[in-house]
């Protein structure tokens, strides 16, 4: 890889507790005492970032503009160097890391936040389909990845039962994190679209989330053990489910190669696999042996707020490493159907050459 | 702790979809039974057919017709469609490989039950009665014992009255939330009450609240109330009707900076000749019998407000 | 290590039109993007990252629709970013796919913007009701319509300007193969004639909607080197932006504008922008906003924009020609607005405008902003590299 002009690190995260509704808050409301904390963390003011960049969807707030109203809570004033990308948070701290990595930025505020509860997100989500060959149809996101999973389990790669241990484990995991959804053992249900039960399936979530990104220096002023990102990108494949291998998810790999996620190995993984048998195409994609810890924090299983909970995936990896929990760590976001978009980002406790 | 307020939100139209050469083949196809493909660059056949080839990004036109019969790649049990999916009772999703093409179309499969369907099981197309020139062309597909049949043939992809164009409705409803703030302003409103927020940082007191200072990124709460009169900074005169609205043009839309708040809101003014209306203008709110908001802002017949007391709020 | 220099060496957009019914939207797309790719004289597998700007997903129906035209882009394998600042975004996502450039991260980026308005309304979009607020008023143009009469209080500016403005928009449009509205023959006295819609706005001063898109190659040294025709070099960029409605807003010259062009300037060792800056291609939506932006990005001094507006300075053949390409009063494809105001500074700083070309252009700003006026978006390019 190019050598990087500067190195940038995860040196501040927050979130919302994520829950089924929040239906007293606005967005603006939701979000707030999220932006507050996470730049309390990072000793930084509203509006004293560098650069600013949020993700959020109109679709899902049923709104056009909507980003535009969370802005009352960034202290926006004197006016900012700000952008959106109508993505998962994880994109936009992508811009971000790039922003920095130009010297325009030392310092960035990252946030997403999305409010499930406002649309029907199973309809929601099929309005991203392709207009003309999908769209019309109406299938679900659920539908759709019943359709991978059984894909998986005709390749011989997982079975019902493996899938239903992969829900336990996450949400066995969740009873740690006070901010998941479901947290410890919850039944699995019956077949929503088989052979997805609904076990196997994220709940609907309303949250957000945030992170302050920091170059060099600066980042060690304000982190006691910076999450040093080593490495990021993000790659699509083509969009309709019946043109590709939907065992397989070569844009992980892909991005997870132009990260350097092969170059050593990982002690753990925050992988946002929002279905079951989505975490054995991620595992088997981004080669993850059985002593890496995948989703301490439960994953999209426990708590699923769209548009935030790719960026809350990089947020957990990098708490875990300002923790002392975890050396070098694994965070990857999705995006479209069936795991059409990936992004994967490697953060390490420090960079190489440098003493603890 | 005031009842917090949600109301139904319905964003509902109907898209008109411009097809061009390939989708537009594909489609008319469809409603004369007959289902196109394409060749990509590397020899596969691409049902749905793209205009581009997915790999290499170029255009691609060699179209090709392919079988209506088909084999299951993939499949999950669906025991509970949702309004707008293509069967009201229970279905499986397929993709389909049909006879003659290398990639898999996406629609329902009519089976009694999941016992009734497996990968590799053969399928073919049931034509939907009426056919327009849309994927829903294609009612269903259901089991059928024939074996492997089709191969890609070339084909003109020329149709009389080609569809050139689809309309896709499109109904989603969500729940609408203001959040605290703004529903502790409606109540207030509700008995015609102004209000703002006075930001603890900067002092400044906003209308409509929103929770926030947003200039200082503080929560605000404490409400302050403004008004009710205030003065015009500025307006336009409405020449046009605007869609669902029952106000007769021309009509002044103004800016209106009640009497303690540090920024304007908007309202219409009446009671006065349109042409009347001049920037300084002393106002005061007027409500009809349940509304909400105000329905405009009337004179109070107080002298103008001098330019420098208010051209810092325009 | 300093930035790598960014070079745009490819242009490309759609002839715009009300309703473009001959093409999907993966058509419309493709090209813009494949006429940028043949002015690079590049192929589709020398892209290596994509960035997609557009406004609303309401506009079109489609949630992210850069996730089914990826395909179209020959983004399989790559990165595809998707930007969205309300009708700043052309002009982001130019500056992000800049940014992917400078900071070494991919050597050539393809930038898009598209809009197509005629999938669904463009009023209907922007004015979906809201519950427990009352109706809006007015539309885009009520919305703007005080700012311009508290601008002519604030300025003391004749009745007229915004005629001017439109009426050499217009003209200029005509010598613009690409633009929406070809207005032959329209007479001054037509547009002044024109019904006012939003008094102190009249239609001829409004902008059309229009289905379209833009396509920029952007490009580093060693690219732009290999490209077979003069590049524009970006000397600087910025975005800035502020909150909605708050007290102390000035609508009719946002502090995030003036920010946001003293960032470009300094960045680009701009200090006279009057003399030193070619050419300017402003988001001027309703023509009274020329002379505003004028003031507000200093080109004008303040309370003086409409009188450079009256010395006939911004005309094609002034000192300072503003919107040679006919500009948004021609041709708006709302989340492409943007991009075209960049790309027709990169052409112009080319030599490659065509009849809509200022002689001897050499330094162009590009200018874009949304929302309440409150989300901006600038670069200045120049026909020579970056010093330094």
């Amino acid at each position: 890889m190019t050598p990087r002009p500067r190195d940038v690190a995860v040196v501040a995260f927050a979130q919302s507790d994520h829950r089924r509704a929040t239906p007293g808050l606005s967005e603006t409301e939701l979000l707030l005492p999220v932006l507050r904390e996470v730049l309390d963390r990072a000793g930084l003011a509203p509006g004293e970032a560098d650069f600013t960049c949020s993700g959020s969807s109109d679709y899902l707030a049923g709104r056009p503009f909507s980003f535009t109203l969370t802005l009352d809570g960034v202290g926006a004033w004197p006016p900012i160097a700000e952008s959106h990308v109508e993505m998962d948070g994880a994109w936009a701290l992508y811009e971000a890391w790039v922003k920095i990595l130009t010297g325009e930025a030392d310092t960035a505020l990252v946030y997403a936040h999305g409010k499930s509860s406002a649309g029907d997100v199973r309809d929601v989500l099929t309005r991203q389909l392709d207009p003309c060959y999908l769209a019309p149809l109406w299938p679900d996101s659920v539908s759709l990845a019943a359709l991978q999973a059984q894909a998986l389990i005709d390749a011989g790669e997982t079975d019902e039962d493996d899938l239903a241990a992969i829900a336990a484990r996450n949400r066995a995991a969740a009873t740690h994190n006070p901010h998941a959804q479901l947290r410890g053992a919850v039944p699995h249900g019956d077949y929503v679209v088989r052979p997805l039960r609904t076990g196997d399936c994220p709940p609907v979530s309303d949250g957000a989330a945030a992170v302050v990104l920091a170059a060099g220096e600066r980042a060690r002023r304000m982190c006691r053990r910076p999450a040093w990102i080593r490495g990021i990108d993000h790659r699509i494949e083509p969009h309709d489910p019946g043109r590709r291998d939907l065992t397989d998810s070569p844009s992980t790999r892909l991005a997870a190669e132009r990260a350097g996620a092969f170059d050593a190995p990982v002690d753990t993984a925050e992988l946002h696999a929002p279905f079951t048998a989505q975490e054995v195409i991620l595992r088997k994609a981004l080669r993850l042996t059985g002593d890496v810890r995948v989703n301490p924090s439960g994953g999209a299983l426990a708590a699923h707020p769209l548009m935030a909970a790719g960026l809350v995936r990089i947020g957990e990896a990098a708490a875990r490493i300002h923790r002392g929990e975890s050396h070098r760590a694994l965070a990857h976001a999705t995006s479209g159907p069936c795991l059409q978009q990936n992004l994967v980002a490697v953060l390490e406790a420090e960079l190489e050459g440098e003493p603890e | 702790m005031p009842e917090q307020l949600t109301a139904p939100l319905v964003v509902s139209f109907p898209f008109t979809r411009s097809l061009g050469p390939v989708q537009s083949a594909f489609l008319t196809g469809l409603r004369e039974r007959v289902v196109l493909g394409v060749r990509a660059h590397d020899g596969r056949v691409l049902v749905p057919p793209a205009e581009y080839d997915p790999t290499t990004a170029e255009e691609i036109h060699e179209l090709v017709e392919v079988g209506t019969t088909g084999t299951v790649t993939t499949w999950a049990w669906n025991p509970a469609p949702r309004p707008n999916q293509p069967l009201a009772t229970p279905f499986a999703w397929v993709l389909v490989r049909l006879d003659g093409a290398d990639t898999a179309l996406l629609h329902a499969l009519d089976a009694p039950g999941p016992e009734a369907v497996r990968t590799g099981a053969r399928v073919r197309v049931r034509w939907a009665e009426q056919r327009t020139g849309a994927i829903t062309d294609i009612a269903c597909f259901e089991p059928h014992d024939g074996p492997e049949t089709g191969h890609a043939t070339p084909h003109h992809g020329t149709f009389t009255d080609p569809v050139t164009s689809l309309t896709a409705p499109a109904r989603l409803d969500y729940t609408y939330t203001p959040g605290r703030a703004q529903t502790r302003h409606l109540g207030n409103l509700a008995r015609h009450l102004l209000t703002g927020e006075r930001c603890p940082s900067c002092r400044k007191v906003h209308v409509p609240p929103r929770g926030a200072c947003p200039t200082c990124g503080v929560a605000a709460t404490e409400q302050v109330v403004v008004g009710p009169r205030g003065t015009v900074t500025t307006f336009c005169v409405v020449n046009i009707k605007a869609r669902n609205l029952a106000i007769d043009v021309p009509y002044v839309y103004a800016h209106i900076a009640l009497d303690g708040a540090d920024l304007a809101l908007h309202g219409r003014i009446a009671g006065i000749p349109y042409d009347q209306v001049r920037m300084g203008l002393r106002v005061e709110p007027v409500w009809r019998d349940g509304d909400r908001h105000p329905d405009h802002y009337r004179p109070t017949g107080e002298p103008d407000a001098d330019y420098d007391t208010y051209k810092r709020l325009l | 290590m300093s930035k790598e220099p960014v070079a745009v060496a490819g242009i490309g957009q759609t002839h715009h039109a009300a309703a473009r019914r001959d093409v999907s939207l993966a058509g419309l797309v493709r090209e813009a993007a494949r006429r940028a790719l043949d002015d690079a004289a590049l192929t589709w597998t020398d892209i290596e990252a994509v960035v997609i700007g557009k406004a609303p997903d309401f506009f079109e129906g489609v949630m992210m629709p850069e996730l089914h035209l990826a395909d179209a882009l020959g983004a399989t394998g790559k990165p595809v970013l998707r930007v969205h600042t309300a009708g700043s975004v052309g002009g982001s996502t130019a500056l992000v796919a800049a940014n992917l450039v400078a900071a070494r991260v991919h050597r050539t980026v393809l930038a898009l913007a598209f809009e197509k308005q005629s999938e669904s309304n463009a009023m209907w979009g922007l004015s979906l009701p809201v519950p427990f607020q009352p109706p809006l008023l007015a539309g885009a143009g009520g919305f703007f319509a005080p700012h311009v009469r508290a601008y002519i209080r604030r300025t003391g500016a004749p009745a007229g300007t915004g005629t001017l403005v439109a009426h050499k928009d217009r003209r200029n449009a005509l010598k613009n193969p690409y633009a929406h509205l070809h207005e032959h023959g329209l007479t001054l006295e037509a547009v002044r004639n024109s019904p006012m819609l939003w008094d102190p706005i009249r239609y001829s001063e409004t902008c059309p909607s229009s289905d379209g898109a833009c396509a920029m190659v952007l490009t580093d040294r060693a690219g732009a080197a290999r490209a077979p025709r003069p590049p524009a070099w970006v000397h600087g960029g910025a975005m800035r932006s502020e909150p909605t409605l708050f007290a102390g807003k000035d609508f009719v010259s946002p502090r995030a504008g003036r920010d946001c062009a003293a960032d470009v300037y300094r960045q680009a060792g701009i200090t006279d922008p009057r003399r030193q800056i070619d050419v300017a291609e402003l988001y001027v939506p309703f023509s009274w906003y020329e002379p505003m932006w004028l003031e507000n990005l200093g080109l004008a001094a303040e309370g003086e924009g409409w009188k450079l507006v009256e010395s006939g300075a911004t005309e094609l053949d002034g000192d300072l020609p503003v919107n040679p390409s006919g500009g948004v009063l021609s041709t708006n494809p709302i989340g492409a607005s943007g991009m075209l105001r960049f790309a027709e500074a990169a052409l112009q700083v080319r030599g490659a405008a065509g009849e809509h070309q200022v002689p001897g252009a050499r330094r162009a700003l590009g200018h874009a902003y949304g929302g309440g006026a409150q989300f901006f978006a600038m670069w200045l390019v120049a026909a020579a590299p970056p010093t330094g």
